[in-house]
């Protein structure tokens, strides 16, 4: 035991020779690698070409177009990829891969002619491509979250449900450059959905040869504006200009460099110390303090989305409409944008944000008006009536311990605690507020479990739809339980014609009747700040996308 | 010794096997589920997705499945992420987040001690108030702060110094910082106690009669007695610092193992919690056992000082 010891002891000592040792020289500490990291000469090279950079602020759950979830996948995959239509720099939906389409006389029918568009490995891109594409998103194999995105199409709902064939799924390659799709219903919004990136095409060959295609950048084949090539898994990823891009010579870019940085600050502050050239998402107080220096990097960009309240319309007295209106007048919207949210965003006018066409290519709001009363007297007088009605005074609702449930964030809890106290001045009540995490609240609405609760939507296709028919009965996002027959009514006929006149009649009324019930009480329309460096040109943003940095340049 | 040995590997394993059976009761028992996001996902795909997970089994048959996986060191697949599954999750996240763990041991061990013996040697004088005066900061101000701090003053003002982000080493080299203050801090002070306890030891004051000169007194005789309990909280300052740390590498943008222990829980991830908490399991109670067995050699060296005062 004593060699053990004495072997244990000189190791001692020789550690303390290292720390007494250590401590003199002030050396710098670790350099755990030979001094090659250091040695990347990368510097004089980046001079030459254009890469633009930013930060994407979450990892991808995937780059391949039909597994893609949301805005963390989608604005690289917007960069990568390109659908049977795109949007022009206005919004408007222009040809992409296709070079024309025509639609059948009973609206359901669209074919597509296809453009001389090559996949980033030189092959050709067809029209079996987008039937193989399409079919595959729809498999219930595949299991893709967004396949819902695909049911305009006759026959996908059937297949992705298992009670259809893949067969029936009625999409199909007329020859290498026509696509003949049927939808189940005439779709007024049919060719903005094939801009959304569920409906991006993949390469047969590649796909078929290697279903891992994906995972890596070498075998990563798409067909838009730049390729995938570095993906350093919650670091960052690069992406090259794809030669074989049909319409290359309108990028002016040779590169995009996504981090991977979740933390909105650190990712402000290296906006800030010159590492970004754009960076979209803003910590909500650099974004009101920006505003409030007019900082010209400061662009307030439009979104389709609403901050809203649902009251769970099951319990009494949030089943009696006056209530519900009467909570939604006592609300001072204007407060909670010009001094909480601070980020441009719009007192809410309505269920249906700005930045929709109507029928005749106007604003959608303008024919609809703004629907949201506020009025702290007449709320008061509506609140005591609706109570009467259901048998309750003020004490027993004060009695009741009532309670706004929100999900945990800052933002969430400070128009929580407006809101509260708007309600206690105005109406004499006391609400509680909670919060749980996400998931928590998303359980507690499924079930029932809550009586007022925070929600939000943004929008998935340019059209007042993408909103309104949150709300038809026993909708899967209906939180609120709302259910009127009339309002079912007319969002069904809507979504079932191809009648611009008729669809947006329809839903110019049933945004009335819903704000006339106020099952949800709209607070803001969110809008989505971002900074751009003076020196970088050619970002816009369009309503329902993260900005478009496809086309900038660097000066 | 060997049956010690033997007897200790099967408590860890069964403190493994129960570490395991808990996360998997409590992770099913909490409201939510992976794939309740706000989407308007129709109920025929979002079962399509139980079924690919098997979470539409019982979850007794979830469980016997998920060990006989994990027997084969199957981790399973992330039910977020389409491109990793856990395995290439954790042999992606650990060696980064155990680069940075291994910088941040070292500096720590480089100047905690030295700081600690630093005081004890001017006990009540300036040196030893400045260096106390670092401890207490390095223990009391939270990393989320001291990482914020270091990008706002040093990384801003320090060209070659990036705020955030992974690649070379010089991304290192402020999250090791960040990270290696608390440690650091506490190796500050056990090592101020234990040196100021050795230093009125009978031995050094013998040491000192015997004309030794100053210098090998303190390295010889009093810091390496004082050191041993700065040794015995290695074992949890490692395990610690290996699997990385949820603020620091979120802070600093890195893609370490540390960001999924909050992330696989906020996303009800499931094989993303049941593999990080079994990672991170496995470390610790094999860095205990570690120390255990060194103790085993450093008890007859007590019982050694003890006969010979």
């Amino acid at each position: 035991m004593s060699k053990k010891f004495l072997t244990l002891m000189s190791l001692l000592l020789v550690m303390a020779i290292v720390v007494t040792g250590c401590s003199s020289p002030a050396k710098e500490p670790a350099p755990s690698e030979t001094p090659s990291t250091e040695a990347p000469a990368e510097t004089p090279s980046t001079g030459e070409k254009k890469i633009l950079r930013t930060n994407n602020s979450s990892e991808p759950g995937s780059l391949d177009p039909a597994l893609a979830q949301g805005t963390h996948e989608s604005w690289i995959l917007s960069n990568t990829f390109e659908g049977l239509m795109t949007y022009d720099q206005e919004g408007k939906v222009v040809p992409g891969i296709a070079e024309s389409y025509e639609l059948s006389e009973d609206n359901l029918t669209y074919t597509f002619k296809l453009r001389d568009a090559k996949w980033s490995n030189g092959d050709p891109v067809t029209a079996h491509d987008f039937e193989f594409s399409w079919k595959r998103a729809l498999d219930p194999e595949l299991a893709a979250d967004y396949a819902f995105q695909l049911y305009y199409i006759k026959g996908a709902e059937a297949y992705n449900t298992g009670e259809g064939s893949v067969d029936d799924v009625m999409v199909k390659a007329l020859d290498d450059k026509t696509l003949e799709v049927t939808l189940e219903a005439p779709t007024g919004y049919f060719l903005e959905l094939t801009a959304f990136y569920t409906y991006y095409p993949v390469s047969k060959n590649v796909v078929e040869a290697n279903p891992d295609w994906a995972k890596t950048p070498e075998t990563h084949i798409s067909n838009g504006p730049f390729k995938l090539v570095t993906w350093e898994h919650n670091a960052y990823i690069e992406l090259e200009k794809n030669p074989n891009y049909y319409a290359a010579d309108q990028i002016k870019l040779d590169g995009i460099h996504f981090d991977i940085i979740e933390d909105e600050n650190t990712a402000w502050q290296k906006y800030e110390g010159g590492e970004y050239d754009i960076l979209a998402t803003l910590p909500q107080a650099v974004a009101a303090q920006m505003s409030a220096e007019n900082n010209p990097e400061l662009v307030i960009g439009n979104q389709v989305g609403v901050y809203y309240y649902n009251l769970n319309s099951e319990i009494k007295p949030f089943n009696n409409a006056k209530v519900r209106n009467a909570l939604s007048m006592a609300i001072d919207r204007t407060v909670i944008v010009e001094k909480i949210t601070q980020g441009g965003q719009m007192a809410a006018e309505g269920a249906v944000p700005y930045g929709l066409t109507d029928e005749t290519g106007g604003e959608y709001r303008d024919k609809v008006g703004n629907l949201i009363v506020e009025d702290p007297a007449k709320a008061k007088q509506l609140f005591e009536e609706g109570l009467a009605e259901e048998g309750m005074t003020v004490e027993d609702f004060n009695k009741a311990g009532f309670v706004l449930l929100f999900n945990t964030l800052e933002a969430h809890k400070k128009i929580a605690q407006a809101v509260q106290e708007m309600w206690r001045t105005n109406l004499g009540i006391n609400i509680g507020i909670e919060n749980v995490e996400f998931q928590v609240k998303l359980d507690r609405e499924k079930a029932g479990d809550y009586h007022i609760s925070r929600g939000g939507w943004t929008g998935d296709y340019m059209d007042p739809m993408t909103i309104l028919d949150l709300w038809l009965t026993g909708g899967a996002f209906n939180d609120a339980r709302y259910s009127n027959a009339e309002y079912d009514k007319l969002i069904l006929e809507a979504k079932g014609t191809a009648d611009q006149n008729i669809r947006f009649n329809n839903m110019r009324e049933a945004e009335k009747i819903l704000m006339k019930d106020m099952p949800i009480i709209p607070v803001y329309f969110y809008t989505q700040p971002y900074a751009v460096k003076p020196n970088v040109e050619g970002i816009y943003k369009l309503p329902i996308y993260y900005p478009t940095i496809t086309y900038a340049n660097i000066k | 010794m060997k049956r010690y040995l033997l007897k200790r590997l099967a408590m860890s394993i069964v403190t493994l096997w129960a570490v395991i059976t808990i996360t998997f009761i409590l992770m099913h028992s909490v409201p939510g589920n992976p794939f309740a996001a706000e989407s308007k996902m129709p109920k025929v795909v979002y079962e399509n997705l139980q079924k690919k997970y098997g979470l539409d089994k019982p979850l007794t048959e979830q469980y016997f499945i998920y060990l006989g996986n994990l027997l084969k060191g199957d981790l399973g697949d992330s039910m977020k992420s389409r491109v990793e599954t856990v395995n290439d999750m954790i042999e992606r996240g650990f060696p980064v987040s155990a680069r940075l763990g291994v910088q941040a041991l070292l500096i720590a061990i480089c100047f905690g001690p030295a700081l600690g013996a630093f005081a004890a040697l001017y006990q009540n004088k300036l040196p030893d108030y400045i260096s106390m005066i670092i401890a207490i900061i390095g223990i009391s101000v939270p990393s989320f702060i001291m990482g914020t701090v270091l990008i706002q003053f040093v990384a801003r003002n320090v060209d070659w110094l990036p705020i955030g982000g992974w690649g070379e080493f010089k991304h290192t080299i402020l999250p090791s910082f960040a990270m290696a203050l608390m440690p650091m801090a506490t190796m500050a002070r056990l090592m101020r106690s234990s040196m100021l306890e050795v230093l009125g030891q009978d031995y050094i004051k013998t040491a000192k009669s015997k004309g030794i000169t100053r210098a090998a007194v303190i390295l010889k005789h009093a810091v390496r007695n004082a050191i041993l309990p700065v040794i015995s909280v290695l074992g949890t300052t490692i395990s610690n610092l290996l699997v990385g740390s949820f603020v620091i590498e979120k802070i600093f943008g890195i893609p370490g193992l540390g960001m999924f222990f909050v992330k696989s829980i906020n996303n009800r991830d499931y094989t993303l919690i049941m593999g990080t908490t079994i990672f991170y399991a496995a470390i610790l109670i094999t860095m205990l056992l570690l120390v255990d067995i060194a103790y085993m050699f450093i008890d007859p060296r007590i019982k050694l000082t003890k006969e010979g005062r």
